[in-house]
């Protein structure tokens, strides 16, 4: 087989077989190595710091001394090293390559922002430090949320939800406070169909019952079934604009004003907002309460699944039943309300000290690097590269809805029809070709979804690569070639795995064998 | 813009693929009136020497812990983070990975993951734990809303000696779906007014140890009455550090076990990011919240691990699901691992007995100044004293001299004349005997001029 | 000893007035690999229609809706141990709880083994 370069690849694998060794005697294979648990490598008296003697003194604990072994291994520096670097090289990444997934807005991090937010000035500051000794922290939050009300065009942003869904709990929670203020007894939340799952496990912790709208058949919030769906009973509708088939809805101000004139709320769902940012403001949308996923659309890192940020935006309805805390510009510089006065419509608190200040700093340095042109830019490129990719496959693999879409584009497995290659295996299959899937089986309204969301941070050489290898799949499956699809991926650190039997009988931690 | 790979001639060569004249074509299902003309009032784009700069002069205005002796505490502690943890958790691979929904090619971070949950498994004595909460206080949310789910009773009685944010979460995350009631507040708990309020409708009760004052207590005679009336015990640690020291929550019979995480692996960073624990019994696993890794084998019988017990989530059990939680605290979560593997056993009780020595020295230190009083007759690195003056004063007139003294009680109880002339002071293994001795001197100097 | 069977695939074995419940082969088979099934609490007691357990594939949760009212007299305590039981033997050893009924008109409107044949037959 000849590679790109015209150059012979499976000369040095034939000579491996043909001297009949497959397997290498330590189960490594070149660069790719085997790693145990630190529990099978080091031991309880194995230690890779130095730390100062203790002398003798009589503790004050109360009687209630640790006498046993709790059983922790260590290791040296070395190995620690080592066991981490080796495991660092099993992950895909962005760094790596195209993250297409879908919903999550996997675009590049900028290590100028893990820079500065390692500036000991803004890391090695203590939550409750005197006010006076943290005027710049305070300074980062106050401007962190004018960025985010200018580019929302909302009066008001609560700043310490610790997470998207966080922040959805702080929108409904400032929602119906302030229906409860009204003296209203709402019991329903509208969500679409598409909804992210947050969406519905959210509405549920506010005491709400989800009825769920259908869609039209293009993708899209069928405003006939949503205006019968309102009344009295209707707290809120959640509705994720671009939405979650990656469509901006078209009815959008027509869906806010029904709602509104039913005497309910519109919350948005912000998760794809990245498509939008500095070309819309959901403000104009007749948005009341909008949580922003400071690590998709601005960028700090998702880090294996979190720490994320989830400041949301408010409307002047709702603004008065934000969280403490806050930021206030007081005649000494700013001040931070940290607890609910007697006439306050607060609804309370949602974390201890004030949020996600770490992230807060990477957003703000991504915010200002780009600036407002740079952000419209981030909206222009991130959509083009999706309706280019779009553009690219459409003869090949089934869109689910007429373009253009936003920032991330929708496929459905119709295309696999008779091929036999069963959607998931379609996705293996890019793992082997260097990619990480994109969204697989969400948003749940299409047929085995494939949901693409390339980002701005593609070069169009990237998205060829990348088109060029989906389409080769497609190819592949089209011609029957089920194997290369039912057995991946066949090039990973590991081979498809068990998930029925980590189910079974969830074996969740490491435990000294008898 | 160097963030933006596309040129201009990329720009128009793939518009004229999709067969579009203008980038605004694409943006054709907007509302005309909604999409701007031009760009919103923010300034425009800068170089990453200007952004670095603008950081810089924002970072000068704060007085770093680092540089001056330093005391604070009340759930957030300073400790030294070896410079390996810092190298590993920029790596890319670990840095810019998703959630490990594709475990072929996420075994890094899903090992991790399951080395995390047995470390804090072990240092809380605990059958399992979860992949980890944002944080502290959210977990402890979490607990009481689990601990209703497991007994299916709704009544859950909270410490007052409980971190009094921790309390407010709590109430506000159950606002809608549980009963909270908070038993003597800014009082140091007595377990048998706790035992006192315990019926068949009590769902859990949640204590904090060391608690918020800094005081250890044995719950085993409460765990007890709580199981006798089919209730949870709930034990919160907010410094982690401690559990190298003292006997683990379920040692005496806790049954959900939330932490802070911060104090191992990471930095203070004004209040977050940081890393939610939470640990249980195996009775419990299908109750309990957040993302969990699972031990299993490959198609080749390779042992591997991967997300698992998912149907409790959000993206599959929607409005059933065990809680709205989506992600976690990822990069703290490997921090706090890397940290804790360096440490291991015998560096995590050294750790541990050396808070504990240094607070026990600045405690005689401090006991000696005629006016101040140490209120503890237990504790671990952390401890409230009175004094003669305001607090909240002194605490100002010590960072004019450069030292960050600790937390007055007034910070976090506004309205409570009693604590307003109390603080709390911590010692870690990074406060040296030059750092106590001139918090000692200055208190000395502060109490006799007034 | 009759068994009944429902369109939810459920199906309910009658000996005087108490019955077994399980889920049909039919219906392990749409839902795959299960890993877990929550059973109702001995004691309890439910209404028809009422949710009284839950199964869980590695992706999915299905409520599962009880075709009879009653008191929950024994559950099938193998499950715990061994979900797998009710992929291999759904309607013998894979059942999941046995209920005193509380009226055994509402068996009325259920199917018999004939019955629920032809109905499956149309599915698909």
């Amino acid at each position: 087989m000849l590679n790109k370069q015209g150059r012979q690849t499976d000369i040095a694998t034939a000579s491996r077989l043909s001297a009949g060794a497959t397997t290498t005697h330590s189960g490594n294979k070149g660069l790719e190595q085997d790693e145990l648990l630190i529990y099978e490598i080091g031991d309880t008296q194995r230690c890779g710091v130095d730390l100062e003697e203790v002398g003798e003194f009589e503790d004050r604990l109360g009687g209630i001394t640790r006498d046993n072994e709790i059983g922790l291994a260590g290791l040296s520096e070395p190995e620690t090293m080592r066991h981490y670097t080796r495991l660092s090289r099993k992950n895909y990444a962005i760094d790596m390559g195209l993250y297409p997934l879908g919903s999550c807005t996997m675009k590049h991090n900028p290590r100028l922002n893990e820079k500065v937010a390692r500036l000991p000035g803004l890391s090695d500051i203590h939550p409750l430090q005197p006010i006076s000794t943290v005027q710049g922290a305070l300074e980062v939050m106050d401007m962190l949320a004018h960025w985010l009300k200018t580019l929302t065009g909302m009066p008001a942003v609560a700043m310490s939800p610790k997470a998207g869904a966080h922040g959805e709990l702080c929108g409904l929670m400032a929602i119906r406070s302030a229906l409860d203020k009204r003296g209203e007894n709402r019991s329903i939340v509208l969500a679409p169909e598409s909804a992210h799952g947050t969406n519905p496990a959210t509405a549920t912790l506010c005491g709400y019952k989800v009825k769920s709208i259908p869609a039209t058949e293009d993708g899209r919030v069928d405003l006939v079934a949503l205006k019968a769906a309102l009344g009295p009973d209707v707290a809120a509708i959640m509705l994720t604009n671009p939405n979650t088939c990656g469509l901006f809805e078209r009815d959008v101000i027509e869906i806010a004003d029904a709602v509104h004139e039913a005497g309910g709320y519109f919350y948005c769902d912000g998760a794809n907002f990245n498509a939008i940012v500095g070309k819309v403001r959901p403000g104009d949308l007749g948005v009341d309460a909008m949580h922003i996923n400071l690590h998709k659309t601005f960028s700090t890192p998702h880090g294996g699944g979190g720490p994320g940020a989830g400041p949301v935006v408010l409307s002047e309805a709702l603004a008065p039943f934000a969280p403490v805390p806050y930021v206030i510009h007081g005649e000494e510089g700013f001040e931070l309300v940290e607890h609910i006065a007697e006439d306050s419509d607060s609804f309370g608190r949602m974390t201890a000290f004030h949020g996600q200040m770490g992230m807060n700093i990477r957003a703000l340095a991504f915010m200002m690097s780009h600036g407002a042109d740079g952000l419209a830019r981030v909206a222009e490129d991130s959509v083009l590269n999706a309706n280019y990719i779009m553009a690219s496959l459409e003869d090949v693999m089934t869109v689910s809805y007429p373009g253009p879409c936003m920032h991330e584009c929708l496929f459905d497995d119709r295309f696999l029809a008779g091929t036999g290659v069963a959607t998931l295996d379609f996705a293996k299959a890019m793992i082997d070709e260097g990619y990480h899937p994109m969204t697989m089986y969400f948003p749940l309204v299409v047929q085995g979804a494939m949901l693409i969301e390339p980002t701005e941070s593609e070069s169009k050489q990237s998205l060829d690569q990348f088109i060029g290898s989906l389409r080769h799949l497609v190819a592949e499956a089209k011609a029957g070639n089920k194997d290369l699809f039912s057995g991946a991926p066949y090039f990973a650190p590991l081979r498809r795995l068990d998930e029925t039997l980590a189910a079974r009988k969830p074996v969740l931690r490491w435990r000294k064998s008898e | 813009m160097r963030y933006l790979p596309l040129s201009p001639s990329d720009r128009a060569e793939m518009l004229a693929k999709i067969g579009v004249d203008h980038i605004d074509d694409l943006f054709k299902d907007v509302p005309k009136s909604a999409l701007l003309k031009e760009p919103v009032d923010l300034p425009l784009h800068m170089s990453e020497m200007q952004v670095d700069r603008d950081f810089r002069a924002l970072a000068e205005k704060n007085i770093p812990a680092g540089s001056h002796p330093f005391f604070c505490s009340a759930g957030a502690y300073r400790h030294y983070v070896p410079s390996t943890v810092d190298h590993m958790i920029q790596r890319g691979e670990f840095l810019t990975a998703y959630t490990p929904y594709q475990p072929e090619i996420s075994q890094g971070t899903l090992q991790t993951l399951f080395e995390f949950q047995t470390q804090v498994a072990q240092i809380t004595g605990m059958d399992v734990a979860n992949a980890s909460m944002y944080d502290g206080s959210t977990a402890c949310g979490e607990a009481v809303l689990m601990a209703r789910r497991a007994t299916r009773k709704k009544k859950a009685i909270l410490s007052g000696s409980l971190h009094p944010q921790y309390i407010d979460v709590v109430k506000t995350a159950t606002k809608y779906t549980d009963d909270v009631t908070v038993i003597n507040p800014v009082e140091t708990y007595f377990v048998d007014d706790l035992i006192a309020q315990i019926d068949d409708e009590t769902s859990c009760v949640v204590v904090q140890n060391p608690d918020f004052f800094g005081n250890l207590q044995d719950f085993t005679a409460l765990a007890e009455a709580l199981h006798a009336r089919k209730a949870l015990l709930v034990v919160v640690v907010t410094e982690v550090v401690s559990l190298g020291a003292v006997r683990s929550p379920g040692s005496m019979g806790a049954d959900i076990v939330v932490g802070e995480g911060q104090s191992i692996g990471n930095g203070l960073n004004f209040g977050g990011p940081y890393v939610g624990l939470l640990a249980t019994r195996q009775k419990y696993v299908r109750t309990m919240p957040g993302r969990v890794c699972g031990e299993t084998v490959d198609a080749d019988g390779k042992r591997g691990y991967v997300l698992t017990l998912s149907t409790r989530e959000q993206h599959i059990r929607r409005e059933k699901a065990t809680s709205n939680i989506c992600t976690n605290a990822g990069l703290c979560t490997l921090a706090f691992t890397i940290h804790m593997t360096l440490l291991g056993e015998k560096g995590f009780r050294h750790l541990a007995r050396l808070n504990h020595s240094k607070a026990v020295k600045l405690a005689d230190k401090l006991s000696c100044v005629d006016g101040i009083q140490v209120l503890n007759d237990s504790f671990f690195n952390e401890f409230t004293i009175s004094l003669p003056l305001n607090a909240a004063k002194v605490i100002e007139s010590l960072a004019d001299v450069e030292i960050l003294g600790g937390v007055p009680l007034s910070r976090l109880y506004p309205n409570n004349e009693k604590l307003s002339n109390q603080m709390l002071v911590a010692v870690t293994e990074t406060v040296t005997e030059d750092d106590m001795d001139r918090l000692v001197t200055e208190l000395k100097e502060l109490i006799n001029a007034k | 000893m009759t068994t009944y069977y429902s369109e939810e695939h459920e199906w309910v074995t009658i000996e005087g007035n108490n019955g077994t419940v399980g889920i049909t082969n039919y219906a392990q088979n749409a839902l795959g690999d299960i890993v877990f099934i929550e059973v109702p609490e001995v004691g309890s007691s439910h209404a028809k229609g009422d949710e009284v357990a839950v199964v869980e594939s590695v992706k999915a949760a299905s409520e599962i809706f009880a075709l009879i009212g009653g008191e929950v007299t024994a559950i099938n305590e193998a499950l715990e141990e061994d979900p797998a039981l009710v992929n291999a033997q759904a309607e013998t050893d894979g059942w999941f709880y046995k209920v005193a009924l509380s009226n055994v008109q509402e068996l009325e409107g259920l199917m018999d083994a004939d019955g629920y044949k032809a109905f499956i037959a149309t599915l698909d």
